[in-house]
């Protein structure tokens, strides 16, 4: 069996990217993809420590976290769509009309 | 024995009560009925009470009605005191009382504020039976007060009308001169009761109890030892009865309380309350007894009130005026018997004068009650108390003169009426202090009592023939007619035991002296003095003759002149009409200076120094200096000045740094939440 380990340092390493995503890239759309992919990072931990601890609280909580997400891409990709109307671009550094 | 003494001090209570709830909605007649009947009531229980009294050996009795002031070891109860001395005094009270309610129905009627006059007299005739019948000095102090009181209100019950005699001269006058005489009474009875008050502290201080038998008790147990404190403790008491009864020198007021409706000066200004303070005396015996100082200057103020208030009374021209100076002699004369150890001729002058006075001040009621509707037929406006406008009244009042002739005599001390008999007697313990035991004041006091006895007969003289003989001198008093029988019958009885009154301590039974001595057993009369009582009774009839000698032919002019004896006194004459000028004295000396000082604390000390000076300058203006100061430079520069710095330097902080850490980038800001989180994690991780 792969030992827990494995799945928790997968996560961190998806996580990273997703962290490295949202800081370095400059499109919405692939922002949002990076911030999914931190929280599928987290649920891979979830069940990981789950299958450890022999639990099924860490896999009704990653049902949870899928409802979230869903609920997040909905109300961010009309973020976005609006964002798009008013800017015609969906650069998220164009979006920073509350600098001090 | 049988306890009535609740039920008298009950029918008056309930008589007032009565009329005070319901008065307004009955008629006078019911009123009348009402508060006369509760009088009349409280007479029949005190004659059944005398009579139980006698029946079972003349023993003194205490009837506890309840517990008032319990602290500790001392107990002052509401007791009342049932012993031969309150018992004749309830008579009197309730049994002159009942008449003068009676009398007072017919005087009053048509009075705007009838109802109010019966439940005043009512609430008095209560206060002077718990003044009587109280068994410690606490109780007789809370009748004292009360029957001072209903005095005041009584003087001034027609506070809305002017008496024609005006008083004082000067200086501002506030109110009616009604409600001026009320007041005078009340403020000179204040200072008597000021010595009341200090008396009764000085005997709880040294015996600790207040009640009669037990300080009695004290008093007799330390005997002479106790001179100085039961002299100290007689003087007060004495001031005390200088103010009740108008002794010298707190006589002021009596002749001014006139001012109240006649139905009054009969009952509290002649028979009964002023009488408080003799009754005092008596009562106190026992203390006053150890102290000879205080005797001698109790019987020295009674003669020299005798003396004063009689030379006065010769030249008064107010009907009840000359009356009111005749009540201050007689009360001189009671005064001075109990003064000399004669508490039973004290006594019992005070019984027949309290019927013989009340019996002429009704008359002279009845009198101007007749020349007041005279004048009212005739439509005369005339003062009808001044005796100057009658004359020849008694045709036309054939039933008051008679009483008021019975009156007169009586007090003139004409053999065999009341007056006589207590007037004898007190001389006759005068003369055996001053002749008998030899002592100067004894003689100084016979002198001026013989010199008071000579102005009584003659200024009754005076006054009855003035009134009722010669010619009428206006046409009010031509028009005058007889007063309603129901105000005539209380005079017929009144004149009934004023005749037989006497009796009461005729020499050689001294049935009073026997009845008193059931209380306190060294009272007793003085033998009957055959060459006293002559001469006195030459002296009187003497005066008579004289005042008709000075009278009779001015009495039957037309246009009468000036007073004859302002002929015969000379100089002297305005100084009597002055009254010796003591309201001008104590005007000048008491309420001048009082006047002075109190302008001064106002004008001066209150407002210039202490509103204009203190207030104003000092306090108003440090208090403005300051709050300029807490305003000025404290508040706006330092506390002011803190907050503006604060703020401003809130301003450029947010300005020059906070500001710029809004990039507006969202990247900064993530990056900014992942810094923060590594940092708390790695806090975690570390720690």
């Amino acid at each position: 069996m792969i030992p827990t380990t494995y799945y928790l340092a997968l996560s961190a390493i998806l996580f990273s990217i997703g962290v490295l995503g949202v800081l370095v890239r400059r499109n919405a759309i692939i922002i949002f993809m990076a911030i999914e992919l931190m929280m599928n990072s987290a649920n891979l931990a979830f069940v990981a420590f789950a299958r450890e601890f022999g639990s099924i609280d860490g896999q009704v909580l990653v049902f949870f976290v899928l409802v979230v997400a869903a609920a997040e891409v909905a109300v961010g990709l009309a973020l976005i769509v609006a964002i798009f109307h008013t800017k015609a671009s969906i650069e998220v550094d164009e979006v920073s009309q509350l600098r001090g | 024995m049988l306890n009535l003494a609740t039920l008298i001090l009950a029918f008056p209570v309930i008589g007032l009560l009565v009329n005070a709830v319901c008065g307004r909605w009955m008629d006078e007649k019911w009123v009348g009925i009402v508060s006369s009947g509760a009088a009349s009531a409280a007479f029949m229980m005190a004659l059944l009470q005398a009579i139980s009294l006698a029946a079972s050996g003349f023993q003194a009795e205490m009837v506890f009605l309840s517990d008032w002031v319990t602290i500790g070891e001392l107990s002052m109860p509401w007791q009342l005191r049932v012993d031969t001395l309150s018992v004749m005094m309830l008579l009197l009270v309730t049994g002159v009382g009942a008449l003068i309610h009676v009398y007072a129905v017919g005087y009053m009627h048509g009075d705007d504020r009838f109802n109010r006059f019966f439940i005043y007299l009512n609430l008095f005739l209560v206060a002077m039976l718990v003044l009587v019948l109280g068994d410690n000095y606490l109780m007789m102090f809370v009748g004292w007060e009360g029957v001072g009181l209903c005095s005041y209100l009584l003087i001034g019950f027609w506070f809305d009308q002017e008496t024609p005699v005006s008083h004082r001269r000067g200086g501002e006058q506030k109110g009616s001169s009604n409600a001026r005489a009320g007041r005078k009474a009340f403020v000179v009875n204040r200072i008597g009761d000021f010595g009341f008050l200090i008396a009764m502290f000085v005997i709880f201080v040294a015996v600790g109890s207040l009640q009669f038998d037990e300080v009695f008790h004290y008093f007799e147990e330390e005997g002479k030892t106790a001179t100085r404190l039961a002299t100290v403790i007689t003087l007060l008491l004495l001031v005390g009865a200088t103010g009740k009864s108008a002794q010298v020198p707190l006589f002021v007021w009596l002749p001014d309380a006139m001012a109240g409706p006649t139905p009054v000066s009969a009952l509290i200004h002649a028979a009964t309350m002023v009488t408080a303070g003799v009754y005092m005396i008596a009562r106190s015996a026992p203390i006053f007894d150890l102290a000879p100082v205080s005797q001698m200057s109790a019987a020295l103020i009674g003669a020299s009130t005798a003396f004063l208030a009689g030379t006065i009374a010769i030249v008064q021209w107010d009907i009840k005026r000359v009356l009111a100076y005749s009540t201050i002699s007689q009360l001189g004369f009671m005064v001075a018997a109990v003064g000399m150890g004669g508490y039973v001729a004290g006594v019992f002058h005070l019984l027949t004068h309290g019927l013989f006075k009340a019996l002429l001040f009704l008359s002279a009621g009845s009198v101007i009650h007749g020349v007041e509707s005279g004048a009212h037929d005739t439509g005369a406006h005339v003062d009808a108390q001044d005796m100057r406008v009658m004359g020849g009244l008694k045709d036309k009042m054939k039933t008051t003169f008679w009483v008021y002739l019975i009156g007169a005599l009586a007090l003139a001390g004409v053999f065999p009426l009341a007056g006589f008999w207590s007037k004898d007697e007190i001389m006759a313990d005068a003369w055996h202090v001053g002749v008998v035991n030899g002592q100067w004041h004894g003689v100084t006091i016979y002198v001026l009592l013989v010199l008071s006895a000579i102005f009584t007969a003659f200024y009754m003289t005076r006054q009855i023939l003035l009134v009722f003989f010669g010619k009428s001198r206006s046409e009010a008093a031509a028009a005058a007619h007889e007063s309603p029988t129901i105000m005539t019958l209380p005079l017929i009885i009144l004149a009934g035991m004023t005749v037989v009154g006497g009796a009461l301590n005729l020499p050689g039974h001294h049935m009073l002296s026997h009845w008193l001595e059931h209380t306190h057993h060294f009272f007793h009369s003085i033998d009957f003095n055959m060459g006293i009582a002559v001469s006195s009774m030459v002296l009187s009839v003497t005066a008579i003759a004289l005042g008709y000698l000075v009278y009779y032919r001015w009495i039957l002019e037309n246009e009468p002149g000036p007073d004859p004896l302002q002929r015969v006194l000379g100089p002297f004459f305005g100084f009597l009409k002055g009254k010796w000028y003591v309201d001008e004295l104590y005007d000048l000396i008491v309420i001048r200076p009082y006047e002075w000082v109190s302008r001064l604390l106002a004008f001066s000390v209150d407002w210039k120094f202490l509103h204009d000076f203190f207030h104003d300058s000092l306090v108003s203006n440090s208090f403005r200096g300051s709050a300029a100061i807490l305003a000025g430079p404290v508040d706006k520069g330092i506390v002011d000045r803190l907050f503006d710095g604060l703020a401003h330097m809130t301003r450029i902080v947010a300005v020059r740094v906070f500001s710029r850490l809004q990039t507006g980038f969202v990247r900064n800001y993530a990056l900014s939440v992942l810094l923060g989180a590594v940092g708390i994690l790695g806090y975690w991780l570390v720690r």
